[in-house]
């Protein structure tokens, strides 16, 4: 038996846990009853853990290309690899992004960009620093012109290491985002 | 084994032909490496430059790029010439004293020499007259110093990582 | 009934001049290139190009590195043609120095650069596809890729930055069965470039969005110095294989495809065309693939003798030089000055966008299949 669905500005303010239906109440002792029979059809789980899980089965990353590693994000997205079955559907505009991929080396003439960029996009937001340029630098570590890793400007959630890291660690990072985005349901970000 | 990689670039007629025609500028002219090097005074660099592309039999109608080198007694702008007709090639050099960064722009020969004599100015700071637009092109507005000149140090390996 | 339709022409239109920034964070701009637009209703009056967002200072750092150590930076310049950056680097020391490159050596780096062409050429396909709006070019373009990258992580362990190309020769020597594997993948690159052409050549949508559009005649391109299938695809003969043959190349029986009317349709033609090509240069070196040491005689420190040596070679994008300035005695470069195609072709974007529509803008940029990491170094 189905949830019906509740308006969760009631259910949710303030509580933990969803308030279900009498219906669905009803329903839950009765898998209670069955369980040896193995008959299930109701979940109970925190509210923000029910967001979590939203979240991180559909990470949308803004489409932002910097350099080398910007192929192998794209080959990342095509159908060798296929990041779609992750969830994972890049979006040009930061505004309907969750997720910046900073793929490639962050030049300071690019610095500023990207951080109008990161405040454009609203929370919660996670970023994904891939390559070593992003992470440290990288070859360009006594570069005159080169960020020393994109987190002395904005805040990263995953390095991704490699130079450029393939898709399989990509794929990896995109992976432990997940983990991480579920594991903390509680803990507020950004605004 | 293959030969191809040590193309010559210099015939003697060619040469003969680039030197009767430069006779007013009187440029130190000599095959370096099977190219034909042609070392011209400052002030001559624009009129060079016009006459070696618009001579129908030297043809230099493809500039490939322009390059500073810092010397640090003086500085150098190298211009790489190429025929695409006759696969003649020429190498322009120009020396420039440190107390008057400034050259002639070839944009007017070249329409192509635009982004490459800004790059020079941007990492270089040389002067390139004539050059409608000097604003800096790869470098960001602000940025300090001429980052590839030879006193322009980059970090050692020492002071990033420590002892 | 009578419908009275009135049609509003452009200078009926009582416009004002509008300014728009794409860039540098744009899906279309093929990485980090930045342009303000001057619109005048849906015409594109005037482009200001604004590069270096990609800035690297490859050029200062060389002067810091060994003579080996710069094949990494070379690798990362044009990153969607490694093996034909790292070729002209090493080719230029191998001028300085003298050193003759077993033949053996020659025939692997022309497979392996052809086949890089190859790899270029598909992104440019699929990218190209996604700008005028299709989705599927971009899935075959990859596909096709991802199988050049599998045999090159074969032979240089890497599937994008290999280093694999040494003064002298080349790293190691082919791993086994890779003749078998070459003519395997060539048999699928020959399917999937039927795949393309079916796709995007022979369409009617695409030509129309790109026939005619964005031109440029053959005497702007060589006053701008554009290199590679965009002067070619304008009508002038010069590829550097030909008319100023390195490696092998002479001794190879291929053509140079051209087009006649320097659009889009024929850039993207004239890239297409090469595809053709580089499967038969590589074919007819497979064939011809001899026995023999990878390595020439190279002394262990490189010290080139004192001078200045230029160097160029046809990369995907056109004609990419190196011009090495060697103090003499050094291990290390005085100057490294590198010529990216991408570079001078990008500069010629002002011409052939003025005029154009507005739509029409990112069909020429995608046209020119520019690289950011070679533009800005």
């Amino acid at each position: 038996m189905a949830i019906e669905p509740r308006n969760l500005s009631e259910s949710s303010h303030g509580k933990d846990r969803l308030i279900l239906p009498e219906e669905a109440k009803g329903a839950w002792s009765s898998i209670k009853e069955n369980r040896k029979s193995g008959i299930s059809g109701v979940v109970t789980l925190k509210s923000e853990e029910l967001f979590a899980m939203a979240r991180k089965s559909s990470l949308w990353p803004l489409t932002f290309g910097l350099a080398c590693c910007a192929i192998e994000m794209i080959s990342t997205y095509m159908p060798n690899h296929d990041f779609d079955r992750f969830g994972v559907v890049t979006w040009p505009s930061p505004r309907q992004s969750d997720v910046m991929i900073v793929a490639g080396t962050v030049v300071k003439k690019m610095a500023e960009p990207i951080k109008l960029l990161y405040e454009q996009m609203a929370s919660p937001k996670w970023v994904i620093a891939m390559g070593s340029c992003a992470t440290c630098g990288g070859p360009y570590v006594r570069s005159y012109s080169v960020v020393m890793g994109v987190d002395q400007i904005i805040p990263v959630d995953v390095y991704v290491p490699g130079c450029p890291p393939r898709p399989e660690a990509l794929l990896g990072g995109v992976m432990e985002l997940q983990d991480i985005i579920q594991k903390e349901p509680r803990k507020k970000r950004g605004l | 084994m293959s030969t191809d990689n040590f193309n010559q670039y210099v015939t003697e007629e060619f040469e003969t032909k680039t030197r009767d025609l430069l006779t007013d500028s009187s440029p130190d002219i000599q095959p370096v490496f099977g190219e034909l090097g042609i070392i011209c005074n400052r002030s001559d660099i624009s009129s060079v430059c016009k006459l070696l592309k618009d001579d129908p039999e030297i043809s230099m109608k493809y500039l490939r790029s322009i390059s500073v080198v810092d010397w640090v007694e003086h500085m150098e702008v190298v211009y790489h010439l190429s025929s695409i007709e006759h696969m003649n090639r020429i190498v322009v050099k120009v020396k420039i004293p440190l107390e008057d960064l400034r050259v002639d722009s070839v944009i007017n020969v070249w329409a192509g020499a635009d982004w490459h004599e800004r790059e020079g100015h941007d990492l270089f700071g040389i002067e390139f007259i004539g050059h409608p637009d000097m604003a800096p092109l790869i470098l960001y507005e602000g940025f300090e110093g001429f980052p590839g000149r030879k006193s322009f140090e980059i970090p050692s390996q020492e002071t990033l990582y420590g002892d | 009934m009578e419908t009275k339709a009135t049609v509003i022409r452009d200078q009926d239109s009582d416009t004002a001049e509008l300014r728009i920034n794409m860039g540098p964070q744009h899906p279309a701009t093929h990485g980090v290139f930045r342009m303000v637009l001057t619109l005048d209703g849906e015409r594109v009056v005037n482009v200001e190009p604004h590069i270096g967002y990609l800035h690297r200072g490859s050029e200062k750092l060389s002067e810091g590195e060994n003579f080996q150590q710069i094949t990494t930076l070379f690798d990362r310049l044009d990153y969607i043609s490694n093996f034909n950056n790292e070729w002209v680097y090493v080719r230029v020391l191998e001028r300085a120095m003298e050193v003759e490159i077993p033949e053996r050596a020659e025939f692997i780096r022309i497979i392996l650069g052809e086949l890089n062409r190859v790899a270029s050429h598909f992104l440019f396909y699929g990218t190209y596809g996604l700008d005028i709006g299709a989705m599927n070019p971009v899935m075959i373009g990859f596909r096709e890729r991802e199988r050049i990258q599998a045999l090159f992580e074969g032979v240089s362990g890497a599937r994008m930055m290999h280093n694999y190309f040494r003064v002298g020769g080349v790293k190691e020597d082919l791993p086994d069965g890779f003749v078998p594997a070459v003519n395997i993948l060539l048999d699928q690159l020959k399917r999937g470039y039927e795949d393309a052409r079916n796709t995007l050549t022979e369409s009617e949508i695409f030509i129309e969005r790109t026939a005619g559009i964005g031109k440029l005649g053959p005497e702007k391109t060589l006053d701008y110095g554009v290199t590679g299938p965009v002067l070619r695809a304008a009508g002038v003969d010069y590829d550097i294989r030909k008319a100023d043959p390195y490696s092998m190349y002479s001794q190879l029986d291929f053509k140079i495809p051209l087009g006649s009317h320097g659009d889009c349709y024929d850039r993207y033609m004239v890239r297409m065309l090469e595809i053709e090509q580089s499967i038969n240069i590589i074919e007819q070196c497979v064939a011809n693939l001899p026995e023999g040491p990878i390595q020439g005689k190279v002394p262990r420190i490189l010290r080139p003798p004192e001078g200045d040596f230029f160097v160029h070679g046809e990369n995907p994008r056109g004609d990419l030089g190196v011009y090495l300035v060697s103090a003499g005695g050094t291990v290390r470069p005085y100057r490294l000055k590198i010529r990216g195609p991408s570079f001078s072709n990008l500069m010629a974007l002002s011409s052939m966008m003025e005029g154009a529509y507005l739509a029409d803008s990112t069909v020429i940029l995608g046209s020119l299949d520019i690289v950011l990491g070679e533009v800005d170094r």
